[in-house]
């Protein structure tokens, strides 16, 4: 087991590295003079730029400014906003429980349908509802979510008047942050009427984020759990007289899981990808709005910074999923 | 289609295996998603070569006498008008006609960009092992870390927004999937004993790798390439939309999309129709992509 975890650890600095190249880069490599883009329309005088141009190292050798940033990066200086001049990790701290809050309600959407919706599919293969699911799951995971986002405004706001528009809660609630989700932290401040205006924020936002996801993991549940109902221990279970809702609870679920879990895993990086459309579409105040705001005010800053912090979140992620796995399936930390 | 399947017995003696595009069409004609995600794809097809032909109107023309027309079913509606027009008096049929030319290329020149690169170095990676294997595949697990969208936006923030920038992008976020895909392929098919017979005739390195392994390592590349091109369209549509892929006043779907944003409120058919053109193409080609999987995939044919 430690081997696996040593092993599994040291894939992660060559990513790292490659992270802190990519977000290093992305400011360098931006065509043009990066004082002078940072600087806009307006201009900016020669002493100035040589000024700044020293400011910012960039007078210096890449390898030395390379060296520079990551020695800033390590402790935890990922340079101030041109916008708001604050500092893009306190910024980062701030927006990001937004979108963890959003990607967690997600998820869980996206589980409470789509596992028990896999499962009956694949116990009543070649059904009217099994068909009916995997059609479902692949328009959802055909859908253009930030066409699927307006279409339900559309429909629950426009039509319906039920939910908000966009942004996170009414501006008649101000709730101190606890957790940063404001859902739970309306809970602790024991407002319900705030709470009930935070969870109308966020439910079509969620679902909307939850479709793919929800459509891979109908999808996958199914095949694995049609693999582990061809096994013999299942028509043994069967032949022994078995209830049949235990012998798919108790004997195939639980060896379906591994691969579902795998996927859930992997639906992480997918989540981020959505939350920026997401966000974008509902006027989230989370770090995908936050990244794409960025771009068209070029804000290098924050661009670099959030790409660096979201790419070591999702690789992280990605390692706990990883070393979760080596701890459920024994097969997997005694192959390497 | 029924005469086809019909004719396979006649002219496959039962001794005789059946010739491999017979079967494969045997098996594909069974799934009958696969067969209407290609009647789709072929209906898309012709709307995107026929557009100059069968567009009621020029897809840039803006027309100060109709904005935000209705689709010609509702009132106010007309028929030279079918689905309506947007905000600045343009004819959203025009402009989704030609806006299939858009998906339709945007999709296939990213999956060929990325297919011939990642073969490339799936090849190399897989063939030659060593160093070579592990710089290819660790730059891909870098590339795989991060979250797709993410990466694509990166890419055109560096180098500008447009059409071209976000093909370009899409087929460096998708590389990696072609890339581990050959690289399997080979390391499976490498140590066969064709192989090791043509290498003892005296094959060269280049014609073992193109002209023997390759070939063997087509299924599975056939299939991504398939799904590949929905996830291009969807992608660039993506970057359209947040106004990083296509400028207007392209009609591309994801920029029409845009577009229509503000207009949600009044004007359905804006928001609407772009989105379902984006919808139906993608999961034309997501069948599509299933259905050759099923027919390709050895393992499960009886």
């Amino acid at each position: 087991m430690l081997r696996f975890i040593f092993t599994r650890l040291s894939l992660v600095i060559p990513t790292f590295i490659g992270i802190t190249l990519l977000a290093f880069f992305l400011v360098r490599l931006v065509p043009g003079d990066p004082i002078e883009t940072m600087a806009g329309e307006r201009g900016i005088d020669a002493a100035r730029h040589a000024q700044l141009l020293t400011e910012y190292g960039l007078d210096r050798p890449l390898l030395v400014q390379y060296g520079k940033y990551i020695e800033r990066v390590v402790q935890g200086d990922l340079g101030k906003s041109i916008v708001t001049r604050e500092n893009v990790l306190t910024e980062f701290g701030q927006l990001f429980p937004a979108t963890i809050e959003l990607a967690i309600c997600a998820i869980l959407i996206a589980l409470i349908v789509g596992l028990p919706a896999g499962i009956i599919a694949a116990v009543k293969r070649n059904s009217i509802f099994d068909h009916g699911v995997m059609g479902i799951s692949l328009t959802g995971y055909s859908m253009p979510i930030f066409w699927w986002g307006l279409l339900l405004i559309l429909l629950f706001s426009v039509q319906l008047g039920i939910t908000p528009v966009s942004g996170r809660i009414a501006v008649q609630y101000f709730i101190e942050p606890v957790t940063g989700f404001l859902t739970v932290d309306s809970l602790l401040a024991g407002d319900i009427d705030a709470f009930w205006s935070a969870l109308s924020h966020l439910i079509l936002p969620a679902i909307v984020l939850g479709t793919v996801p929800l459509a891979v993991i109908a999808r996958m549940t199914r095949s694995a759990m049609l693999e582990v109902l061809g096994e013999d221990y299942i028509r043994t279970a069967r032949a022994k007289g078995m209830a049949p809702i235990r012998v798919v609870a108790l004997h195939a679920l639980r060896n379906a899981l591994i691969p579902i879990v795998t996927v859930i895993g992997l639906q992480v990086g997918a989540l981020f990808t959505g939350a920026i459309l997401t966000e974008t579409i509902f006027s989230w105040p989370g770090v995908g709005k936050w990244l794409i705001e960025a771009i068209s005010r070029r804000d290098y800053p924050v661009l670099q910074g959030g790409t660096l912090l979201l790419g070591v979140v999702v690789m992280s992620v990605n390692l706990f999923v990883d070393l979760l796995y080596g701890l459920i399936n024994p097969r997997i930390r005694h192959a390497r | 289609m029924s005469t086809e399947t019909l004719k396979v017995p006649a002219t496959a003696p039962s001794a005789a295996p059946p010739h491999p595009v017979r079967e494969f069409w045997t098996y594909f004609s069974a799934n009958r998603g696969a067969v209407a995600g290609l009647v789709v794809i072929v209906l898309v097809l012709l709307c995107a070569l026929l557009a100059p032909v069968i567009a009621p109107h020029d897809p840039n023309l803006t027309n100060n006498a109709v904005f935000l027309k209705p689709p010609f079913w509702q009132e106010g509606g007309s028929l030279s008008y079918p689905l309506g027009t947007d905000a600045i008096g343009r004819d959203i049929l025009s402009r989704l006609l030609f806006g299939a030319r858009l998906s339709l290329v945007i999709g296939i020149a990213v999956v060929a960009l990325a297919i011939v690169v990642g073969i490339v170095l799936g090849l190399i990676a897989g063939y030659f092992k060593g160093l070579a294997d592990i710089a290819i595949m660790r730059l891909m697990d870098i590339l795989m870390t991060m979250p797709s969208l993410l990466l694509a936006i990166v890419i055109v923030a560096i180098l500008g927004p447009g059409l071209m920038n976000a093909m370009l992008a899409v087929a460096i976020v998708v590389l990696p999937h072609y890339v581990r895909i050959t690289r399997a392929a080979v390391i499976a098919e490498s140590s066969k004993d064709y192989v090791v017979a043509a290498k003892v005739s005296g094959a060269q390195t280049v014609r073992l790798m193109f002209s023997e392994i390759l070939p063997n390592c087509a299924a599975p590349l056939i299939v991504q390439a398939t799904l590949g091109v929905s996830t291009a369209i969807l992608d660039a549509a993506a970057l359209g939309f947040l106004g990083l892929g296509a400028q207007p006043p392209t009609p591309e779907w994801g920029t029409m999309l845009a577009d229509a944003r503000e207009f949600v409120l009044r004007a359905w058919w804006v928001v609407t129709f772009p989105g379902l053109a984006i919808l139906i193409t993608v999961l034309a080609f997501n069948l599509l992509g299933d259905g050759l999987r099923d027919a390709l995939d050895p393992k499960l044919k009886r």
